[in-house]
């Protein structure tokens, strides 16, 4: 069928949300916000220790406590599961991954870890309860710093006999690589240190569970990405049916890959319902949070490019050493390995070479934050172009220019194995240089730095292009992923016409519920207010990977589209039936199947509905009921990307970094809904500026996390932040029908790279040329006065 | 101890412990659950609301200090037939809540800086929302959300 002119288009539209109302007037429920009468509270007692052998626990005085229903030890426990916490992305065959149970057991691994469960009839009781558990600690040496950590002179885990947990290596031609820099005019050699960042998701974890009061079946809510990943990994862990298993996700409030795992404390709730055949219900504080939540980052890179003097890249060999933290977590190993493939970025090399080595250490364990390997690779790369142009002398886009993929390479086959959908590079950074204003920004930085103004201008470019639309299944076998990347979708048309739309993805932010309409809305040629999308509940969503790695849309919005289509071409055969004609003759617009040539003659989609429920003149071998369910595996990932400018000034006096204004092109694909579109980027920029310039989680000498707190941990506000100056290139991606790529990530991975080549770019002049993250005045400050001394 | 309020506009009250939260209050006692708790230091502003108009972090104040006053919180803005207030309806005009979960302190922050100031610039307005954390927006909506209200409710100010 195809579609007319006459036809109004929803896709492209900028349709405000209908999720808003909900959650502005706050009606909507997050978890803990559900009521559940006599539901039980769950605490607990956390490892105050980075590392340290448990010596004597002592729950006497708190299981006397008042409301204080059961007091439980890792080892009171152990028989609740039927396998330890699951790790669903093995990277290598003889990858070392430690026990790891919802409560420790014997030693502790980290400051935060769960170690005694308290469970009463209050929050209150429960807390106070908790104060009285005694836990007797023989402290042992943590393993901190990753540099320390390969030379296992310190280990994190004594049983495993190293901290290395896996080495993975993408190394096509090691030949190509030496040759190429035995070959160099140029080489630059760097190390950047992405910092671990806390994800802090504004609303933290929470969730109850609740069991029937007979049959053995329980309802888990939490506030998580992945309900369906959820369930099976429950299943698995609790040795409860998965039959018996209902999650929910009720309204999330942001994950930005936190939720995006399985947790100690749903284990706990979930068995401690079983047990105490009661509601058990968990809400985080921020504090705990802080440690007990995956962080995010955590790696050590060594950055190598090989070049000759016209500035043309040859080779890359990238080293890595990658924080697992104390346990492997969901995906905590395959984060790495999501940049494996782009520390090329955006640029035509010809020789590749990158190795990682996973570690572990007596730190929260890291897993999938926003952008997740890739916002990491985005950096080294860009870090080092712009490294290399000073080297020769070079304006940054100018190197790049020199080696962006040209728009006619693609589909374009990259040296570490992937098929670039389409792009166009150049169109980007032309784009954005105009937006800037860039030759005036370059001018206006000369006159400051003749005037020796103390308010020093930086300009920052960088390009990025990333790897999304998580997954084609097949790929994800070659990676040693344990499930796969497909997304579930079923439209039913009702017999009013109205019209279902179920999803496997779990929104949380993201507007699903507005997108998808419109999609269905567009293809039917109906109002998107008569579409409903259902979704995060396994009781009526059962199959579904979730929501992540910004591949809702082009996995999830695809399936959605796709199972329209089918839909569409049930509903013809009943209308070619009922209007005597055959299929062929018939178009669908406006709603209507209609004879071509003669569009007196036609059939609404209305009719059709209700004649599929009556089922009372149905051609033969068509089922009643007008619904298509699907499942649909992408044939390859997408690949958005995009060019971000960032201005900063610097105060000489203060070392203060100021971003002023902030310049992005994004090429997303084509645009379901613009104005989702640019709130995704609003954000992502907004994480990618925080590491830049804000946030770090730091540790002291001991383990202690130190700025557990929203407090003491900077996560930007309004103040820090400038309005932003969006601007697009379209160039739809072939890999899916709609011709989209997804957005959730790629602010992020385009942002921290073009803040510090702009905090670099503004000190250039005084010889500086790196700036660790995040570029704090302290450490802006310090580097300003060291190269005034060595000048 | 007893604790009597009017919020939204009807009187409430409920006995309570001495240490009660107002947003715990909120929560527990009257099922207002509009009013979300994002963290223990009184820094993200997540559980905003107006105590006699003004904003307040209800995280930062003893139910019992609310006794005899007035506490409007975001269930209180809409019209009881359900139509949105000007501001909340420009939130959503700007696409400026995402998860939502900041949305309810966000938006009563911003009743505050609306009633504060006759006109409004954008530096006043982040500089109004700094107590407030939102991970989702980058705060560019919002802003934008805020000053469109002002811009609507001028007029009738």
């Amino acid at each position: 069928m195809t579609m007319t002119e006459a036809q109004e288009r929803i896709i492209g539209q900028r349709r405000v949300r209908r999720e808003d109302p909900g959650l502005l007037s706050g009606e909507n429920r997050f978890s803990d916000d559900l009521v559940v009468p006599g539901a039980l509270h769950l605490v607990l007692v956390r490892s105050p220790h980075a590392h340290a052998r448990i010596a004597r626990v002592d729950t006497n005085t708190a299981r006397s406590m008042p409301g204080v229903v059961a007091v439980l030890t890792g080892g009171d426990l152990q028989s609740e599961w039927a396998s330890p916490m699951p790790c669903a992305w093995p990277v290598t065959p003889d990858m070392k991954s430690p026990a790891h149970y919802p409560l420790a057991i014997d030693y502790v691994h980290y400051a935060g870890e769960g170690v005694v469960a308290v469970v009463a009839r209050s929050q209150t009781e429960a807390v106070d309860a908790a104060g009285e558990v005694i836990v007797e600690y023989e402290e042992l040496a943590p393993v901190l710093d990753l540099e320390d950590a390969v030379k296992d002179g310190t280990l994190a885990h004594e049983e495993l006999a190293s901290n290395t947990s896996f080495v993975w290596a993408l190394d096509p031609n090691p030949e190509a690589v030496e040759a190429a820099f035995r070959a160099a005019k140029v080489t630059v050699s760097e190390r950047y240190v992405q910092q671990r960042l806390i994800p802090a998701a504004m609303e933290p974890r929470a969730m109850v569970v609740v069991p029937s009061p007979m049959g053995g079946d329980y309802t888990m809510y939490s506030a998580t990405q992945i309900p369906h990943v959820l369930r099976v990994m429950l299943a698995l862990t609790t040795g409860i049916p998965e039959t018996k298993l209902r999650v929910v996700a009720p309204s999330v409030g942001g994950g930005f890959g936190s939720k995006l795992d399985v947790y100690a404390e749903e284990l706990l709730c979930l068995a401690l319902a079983r047990r105490l055949r009661q509601p058990v219900r968990f809400t985080e504080e921020r504090g705990e949070g802080t440690m007990a939540t995956i962080h995010g980052r955590g790696q050590v890179q060594y950055m190598e490019l090989a070049a000759n003097d016209d500035g043309k890249v040859t080779a890359i060999r990238v080293k890595l050493l990658a924080d697992m933290g104390a346990y492997l977590q969901l995906v905590t190993p395959g984060v790495p390995l999501l940049g494996a493939f782009l520390y090329h970025g955006v640029y035509d090399v010809g020789a590749y070479s990158f190795t990682c080595t996973g570690l572990f250490t007596n730190k929260t364990p890291t897993d999938a934050y926003r952008g997740a390997g890739r916002p990491e690779a985005t950096y080294a790369i860009e870090r080092a172009m712009d490294t290399l142009a000073r080297k020769l002398n070079m304006d940054p886009a100018e190197i790049r220019r020199r080696n962006f993929i040209a728009a006619d390479k693609f589909p374009y086959e990259s040296v570490a194995g992937l098929t670039f959908d389409s792009g166009s590079y150049h169109e980007n950074l032309a784009k954005a240089l105009h937006n800037a204003g860039y030759t005036e920004l370059r001018a206006e930085q000369e006159r400051r730095r003749a005037a020796g103004d103390p308010r020093r201008l930086g300009i920052g470019v960088s390009c990025y292009v990333e790897m999304c639309g998580l997954a084609p299944s097949r790929v994800l076998a070659s990676l040693n992923y344990g499930a796969g990347g497909w997304e579930a979708a079923t439209v039913r048309i009702l017999p009013t016409s109205k019209v279902q739309v179920v999803t496997g993805t779990a929104p949380h932010g993201q507007g699903h519920e507005t997108s998808w309409s419109m999609i269905v809305a567009d293809k039917l040629g109906i109002s998107p207010d008569d579409v409903e999308v259902l979704h995060s509940d396994t009781a009526i969503a059962p199959h579904g990977m979730d929501t992540y790695g910004s591949r809702s849309l082009s996995v999830g919005g695809t399936a959605v589209y796709l199972a329209t289509e089918r839909v569409i071409e049930k509903a013809m055969k009943i209308a070619a039936h009922q209007l005597e004609v055959a299929e062929e003759d018939l178009e669908y617009v406006n709603a209507a199947f209609r004879v071509k040539g003669s569009p007196d003659q036609q059939l609404p989609l209305a009719a059709i509905a209700f004649e599929a429920f009556t089922a009372h003149n149905l051609p033969d071998g068509v089922e009643p009921n007008l619904e298509a369910s699907i499942s649909w595996d992408p044939p390859n990932f997408t690949f958005p990307n995009g060019t971000h400018i960032a201005v900063v000034e610097i105060d000489e006096e203060t070392g203060e970094v100021r971003l002023v204004r902030y310049i992005a092109v994004d090429d997303c694909g084509n645009q379901i809904n613009p104005l989702i579109v640019e709130g995704q980027v609003h954000g992502g920029i907004t994480q990618g500026v925080a590491q830049a310039l804000y946030e770090e989680a730091l540790y002291d000498a001991s383990g202690q996390l130190l700025n557990a707190s929203l407090a003491d941990y900077l996560v930007p506000s309004a103040s820090e932040m400038p309005s932003f100056e969006l601007d697009s290139t379209v160039t739809p991606s072939p890999t899916n029908p709609l011709g989209v790529k997804g957005v959730g990530e790629a602010g992020t991975i385009g942002s921290a790279p073009a803040v510090i080549n702009a905090v670099v770019d503004a000190l250039a002049d005084l010889g500086v040329m790196d700036c660790e993250m995040p570029a704090t005045p302290e450490r802006v400050y310090s580097l300003i006065q060291q190269a005034k001394t060595q000048q | 101890m007893r604790v009597e309020v009017t919020v939204n506009g009807q009187e409430r009250a409920a006995d309570v412990e001495p240490r009660t939260l107002l947003v715990h209050f909120l929560r527990e006692h009257l099922g207002l659950t509009g009013t979300n708790v994002g963290c223990d230091t009184s820094s993200c502003g997540a559980c905003t609301v107006l105590l006699d108009g003004e904003s307040v972090k209800s995280c930062t104040v003893l139910a019992a200090q609310a006794d005899g006053r007035s506490v409007t919180t975001i269930e209180g803005l809409a019209d009881p037939d359900g139509t949105l207030h000007p501001l909340q309806r420009a939130f959503q005009e700007n696409h400026a809540l995402q998860c939502g979960y900041c949305t309810p302190g966000m938006v009563m922050v911003s009743m505050s800086i609306l009633a504060e100031h006759d006109t409004l610039d954008e530096a006043t307005v982040r500089e109004g929302l700094e107590g407030n954390l939102c991970r989702c927006t980058g705060y560019h909506n919002i802003v934008k959300a805020v000053l469109a209200a002002k811009e609507e409710m001028g007029a009738s100010r």
